[in-house]
């Protein structure tokens, strides 16, 4: 596909982690009372934005480079 | 049980909204007898407005007051939410600046007026406008039903204070369009925050913390129930539902509108990157549910009746009512009701563009001036509203929540011809279109199998029972048609040209 950057397998990861869900359906380790399954879920939300983040400015820099 | 208190606090926001929706059509003053001036709020927003549009858009009333509903009823299904905003941003980030560019190059206004451009097809354009318009109707139907939860909340009973807010809100989205929303949308956005933390602090504190809160969850709702031996159980339908959920969310005309409201591309990526904090919000307001368990609102007499009136929607409602001092439970329901009336006065902003466009000008009235066109769809975007009102005074309201799971498995099957219909034109139209009455024939099919009121069918392949959301099986069998049709279709028909350039989509 044209304007494909290795780069971009990064907007796969979340979709990966949040699929498998047998690898977050578990009580423990629990944080200040809240099982893993909430939290870790939760903690997806910025982990997710900042590979996005990630992604943004890497085609900002190369679009920069190629002008 | 009614507080004066909280009414007042709660009417004094709302009028305030009002007042700002109608001084909305004076912000960034465009020509509003354009439809994508009216339509489209000209096509101007940059990246912050857009943020509070696009948040207030899709993070509707009705999801506040229904995921933590769930999560207070089923448990840990219910936190299918949080996976499902995850996977919509990506998504987001990648696809959706190919449709702006292309519908900015174009001058579309709806995703049917791209599909009608890149196949040269009336017809399927004409089924991804319906589609569109059939699935945003009862969801906006439901938005209705949030501002019911919080009048009941705040005591009050009788369909008029629903007409009234109604009226308000059909009237200064025909004097603004796409701006009145969008200015309000500002307000409602940081009332929902302020909610939120405001509850995910004092909340547990009341219950005595964390810990003791999800101690108070009956061990079987904690987890989703593990696989057995030949069967996915529970695992498969929270996967399944987060995804298909995700795909169909940016199809729904109200998303493509607040997409297509962007100023440039580089504001939807931005907000791809920056609209998850919503989603942060949302996965603390689904925490909402868990809190109303461990604080017991189901047993106490006083939230009886509201109980009873919207089962387990009324969980948030009664804990706030619990928990909060009256003028900050006027604040709360004030955050809920007019959460309710930004995605709503988009949708039907939504719905009014796409039967303009694509069914009015497509099939009455060809040539028609721009000032007509915008005319029609201010009249039509009064007539969804009516019909929603109507729709949700005339008949109960698990109607329109059975509706509105229906509206996710139609507005998938237009994912062909719109998502892959940015890269592709391979794809034959009369395949795309079959393809299309086959995902809604057999989702339909599977949702009524269901009663009507699930959405996770069981399909059992090789032996194993795979419980999965019915939009995404019926979608996959939807683009199996497609693909294998235009095989055919490719070989022997011929196809309409494409009025768009390689270049358009860049």
């Amino acid at each position: 596909m044209k304007g494909f950057r290795p780069v971009h397998l990064l907007l796969i990861v979340p979709l990966i982690a949040m699929l498998w869900v047998p690898s977050y359906n578990r009580a423990d380790p629990e944080i200040a009372g809240v099982p893993f399954f909430y939290w870790y879920q939760l903690l997806w939300i910025p982990l997710g934005s900042l590979l996005l983040a990630l992604v943004y400015w890497a085609e900002a820099r190369a679009s920069r480079k190629t002008k | 049980m009614r507080s004066w208190t909280a009414l007042g606090v709660f009417v004094a926001l709302v009028a305030f909204v009002t007042l700002l929706g109608f001084f909305a059509s004076r912000w960034r003053r465009g020509d509003l007898t354009q439809l994508a001036e009216w339509g489209l709020g000209g096509r101007r927003f940059g990246s912050v407005i857009v943020w509070f549009l696009l948040g207030g858009d899709l993070y509707t009333a009705y999801t506040f007051i229904a995921v933590p509903a769930l999560m207070f009823g089923a448990g840990a299904p219910g936190f299918f939410a949080v996976p499902y905003t995850i996977l919509v941003y990506p998504l987001m980030f990648a696809v959706f600046p190919r449709l702006w560019s292309v519908a900015r190059a174009k001058g579309y206004v709806t995703a049917a007026d791209f599909v009608r451009g890149r196949f040269g097809s009336d017809t399927l354009a004409l089924a991804v406008a319906v589609t569109g318009i059939v699935a945003t109707m009862p969801y906006i139907a439901l938005q209705l039903v949030g501002i019911e939860v919080v009048l009941e909340g705040l005591g009050i009973h009788g369909e008029w204070p629903l007409i009234i807010a109604f009226a308000a809100l059909a009237a200064y989205t025909y004097t603004s369009g796409l701006r009145a929303p969008a200015m309000i949308a500002v307000v409602k956005d940081m009332l929902i925050y302020v909610t939120v933390i405001v509850a995910v602090i004092v909340i547990p504190e009341q219950l005595g913390g964390y810990g003791k809160i999800f101690a108070s969850v009956p061990p079987p709702k904690l987890l989703l129930a593990p696989a057995t031996a030949g069967n996915l159980g529970a695992q498969s339908a929270y996967a399944t539902l987060a995804l298909g959920s995700a795909l169909a969310l940016f199809l729904y005309p109200h998303a493509i509108t607040g997409v297509l409201s962007s100023s440039s591309r580089e504001v939807i990526r931005r907000n791809a990157v920056a609209l998850p904090a919503y989603s942060i919000a949302l996965g603390l307001i689904a925490l909402l549910g868990t809190m109303a368990i461990a604080a017991g609102v189901h047993a106490m007499p006083e939230f009886a009746a509201g109980f009873k009136a919207f089962g387990a929607n009324y969980a948030v409602p009664a804990l706030f009512l619990h928990a909060f001092p009256a003028w900050f439970v006027g604040v709360a329901f004030a955050a809920i009701a007019i959460g309710a009336l930004v995605p709503a006065a988009i949708m039907s902003i939504a719905c009014a563009n796409l039967f303009t466009r694509n069914i009015y000008r497509a099939y009455f009235r060809p040539v028609c001036t721009p000032a007509h066109e915008s005319q029609v769809a201010k009249i039509v975007s009064l007539i969804v509203k009516a019909g929603a009102l109507v729709f949700v005074i005339a008949l109960p309201s698990q109607y329109a929540i059975e509706l509105q799971l229906l509206g996710g498995i139609l507005i998938i099957q237009t994912l062909p011809s719109v998502l892959l219909g940015l890269y592709t034109r391979w794809l034959h139209p009369y395949a795309l279109l079959i393809g299309w009455l086959t995902g809604i024939a057999s989702g339909v099919a599977m949702w009524a199998n269901l009663g009507f009121t699930k959405t996770t069918y069981a399909l059992e392949l090789f032996g194993v029972t795979i419980p999965c959301y019915a939009a995404l099986s019926s979608l996959i069998l939807n683009i199996a048609i497609s693909v294998a049709l235009s095989f055919v279709l490719n070989a022997v028909a011929e196809t309409r040209a494409d009025t768009t350039a390689a270049d358009d989509y860049a």
